[in-house]
């Protein structure tokens, strides 16, 4: 699963959305194998278009989890005209954090219930036992 | 100022074709197209459009189309439509306009076919007082005059020989369809299919009805192998899908979701797909979806199965099962049990959830079958938040499926609404198995 998915998800469990700590997941970072995927091709322009639905904090839970802790505390803004090549550096490396890494195998859990998810060839499975269903 | 522009459109999903057409118009804004005059019965369709822009945003995504054209005339015969071309009031100011322009004809019919009857060199020649001083071009001409034949067959297996009306124009854009989208998304070719994936030609269109947008959410709730992931990718959309059944999203060895979004060269449009529960779901809840798209489970290829125990009992006090210490549901390989659903009560859930998560005006897209022999109505899940835009059948022998296209409105639209319990009397599935009998 891409570190952007990380941002989209939050427990399965529905008693948690009463809570403000069922999203993001907490990763484990020790158990979660990373990946990078080269061959997804920078596009600024649809970066942006992400970067727009982005959940800032989350991204930094998440980035810090996995032992990223270099990322600006505030959500990068880009102007909506001509990027400069600043901008361009900053987009790229985001392209790189959000799109090319790869969860490949982990583990992730609710800050609210404690409940574990993993994450298997890529895929991360957010079923529930019948208890919590 | 608007000037004519001639659709010239394919004869098939009829009950699919003016969806799309309206749906596209609707997307790029387009207010000059009179729907009023559309006939279904004809291939051909004359609207009045700003500019040529206009022309190819509408169809360029079309599917169910062949081509625009700049329209200069029609007529019965060459005769009338060299009159007719003559005629047109812009005559001499395109005639100006594409004087120096190199240059090909081409030509293009429905219902049959000159057949090497007509002698294409004597017909363009006939079109000389077109007065074009651009050199012929057979490659990459920067216009393409097209001559488009009608004829009426003669029976349905049986072309006709005599055209019946003749048009002229400048082409201006190929549809999707015309220019190989239903050959690269063939489901023969792509590496990643099973039984449950949607044919190529209707899954698109969907995505067209659905007005799936480039750099928009899209979500496929019930993704199987992709295939409506593969044309929201298509179309430009983020896309991602979840399924409750881990194995099929999964796929095996060289052939996954992914792989076919790398063949399309799309890769970057696909996100991901989850193994969740879409009745449990975990996407967050302020995350924008403009798209929902989908083809639900049926029941009959796939069972309908939602997270839960199907017998409650059995399953008490079994969160406190441990193996070496630890709980067993917390465990990596840990399968938890599942419960049969009705698909009245999914789609009862889809269209709540359509309406938690869609912006307004927001579209809401997906198949739904109905047995055919049934002499009650079949009745439409509706929302009180949801306008049904369209209701598109597919027929099949005993079945057919109808694309339900939904939009957003609104916690004030207050439209009709009614329950899942209060629709069916009995299951799609049940009905299958016994032959529709």
């Amino acid at each position: 699963m891409k570190f952007l998915t990380s941002n989209f998800l939050k427990c399965s469990v529905q008693a948690c959305d009463r809570s403000n700590d069922n999203f993001p997941l907490k990763f484990n970072g020790e158990k979660c194998q990373l990946e990078q995927d080269e061959s997804l091709e920078f596009n600024p322009e649809f970066l942006l278009r992400v970067i727009d639905r982005v959940d800032w904090a989350a991204v930094l839970s998440v980035a810090a989890d996995l032992g990223n802790t270099g990322l600006p505390a505030g959500k990068p803004e880009f102007s909506n005209e001509e990027l400069s090549e600043e901008d361009k550096v900053i987009l790229a490396d985001l392209h790189t954090l959000l799109i090319q890494t790869n969860i490949v195998e982990g583990e992730m859990s609710c800050k609210n219930c404690g409940h574990v998810y993993y994450i298997k060839n890529s895929i991360p499975n957010l079923l529930l036992p019948p208890h919590l269903a | 100022m608007t000037k004519r522009y001639l659709l010239f459109m394919v004869q098939v999903h009829l009950n699919f074709r003016l969806a799309e057409l309206e749906s596209l118009a609707d997307m790029f804004g387009l207010t000059t197209i009179d729907f009023s005059q559309y006939d279904e019965e004809s291939p051909f369709f004359v609207v009045e459009l700003e500019n040529d822009q206009q022309a190819r945003e509408w169809i360029s995504r079309s599917i169910l189309t062949r081509a625009i054209y700049e329209y200069w005339g029609q007529g019965s015969n060459y005769e009338q439509l060299h009159l007719d071309v003559q005629e047109n009031p812009l005559y001499l100011q395109l005639k100006q306009e594409y004087r120096e322009s190199s240059f090909k004809f081409e030509f293009d019919s429905f219902g049959g076919s000159s057949a090497g009857k007509l002698d294409r060199v004597a017909c363009i020649e006939s079109f000389k007082y077109l007065d074009f001083q651009g050199p012929i071009r057979m490659k990459n001409p920067e216009q393409i005059f097209t001559v488009i034949e009608e004829y009426e067959p003669l029976s349905d297996n049986q072309a006709g020989e005599t055209p019946l009306r003749l048009f002229f124009g400048r082409e201006v854009q190929r549809s999707d369809r015309f220019r190989g989208a239903l050959e690269k998304y063939d489901l023969k070719k792509r590496p990643y299919k099973g039984t449950t994936s949607f044919e190529a030609e209707l899954s698109l269109v969907s995505a067209n009805i659905a007005q799936v947008k480039p750099g928009t959410f899209m979500y496929d709730p019930f993704a199987g192998t992709g295939s409506f992931l593969t044309a929201g990718g298509h179309y430009n959309a983020m896309v991602i899908g979840s399924d409750i059944d881990g194995r099929m999203i999964r796929g095996k060895g060289s052939q996954t979701i992914r792989a076919n979004f790398k063949k399309y060269q799309d890769s970057l449009q696909f996100l991901d797909v989850l193994t969740m529960d879409f009745t449990h779901n975990a996407l967050r809840k302020n995350l924008i979806i403009d798209t929902i798209l989908c083809d639900p489970p049926y029941g009959i290829r796939e069972s309908i199965k939602v997270l839960g125990a199907k017998d409650p009992e059995r399953f008490i006090g079994k969160e406190n099962v441990e193996i070496n210490g630890q709980k067993a549901y917390l465990l990596r390989d840990y399968i938890p049990t599942k419960k049969p659903y009705s698909l009245d009560s999914l789609l009862d859930d889809l269209l709540h959830f359509a309406v938690e998560r869609l912006p307004i005006g927001g579209r809401l897209a997906f198949w739904m079958p109905v047995a055919n022999d049934e002499n009650i109505e079949t009745v439409i899940p509706m929302h009180a938040d949801l306008e049904l835009k369209y209701n598109c059948v597919q027929e099949f022998n005993k079945w057919s499926r109808r694309l339900l296209v939904y939009i957003q409105r609104g916690a004030d639209y207050n439209g009709p609404t009614n329950m899942g319990s209060e629709r069916s009397k009995e299951r799609f599935r049940d009905r299958y198995f016994s032959g529709f009998n």
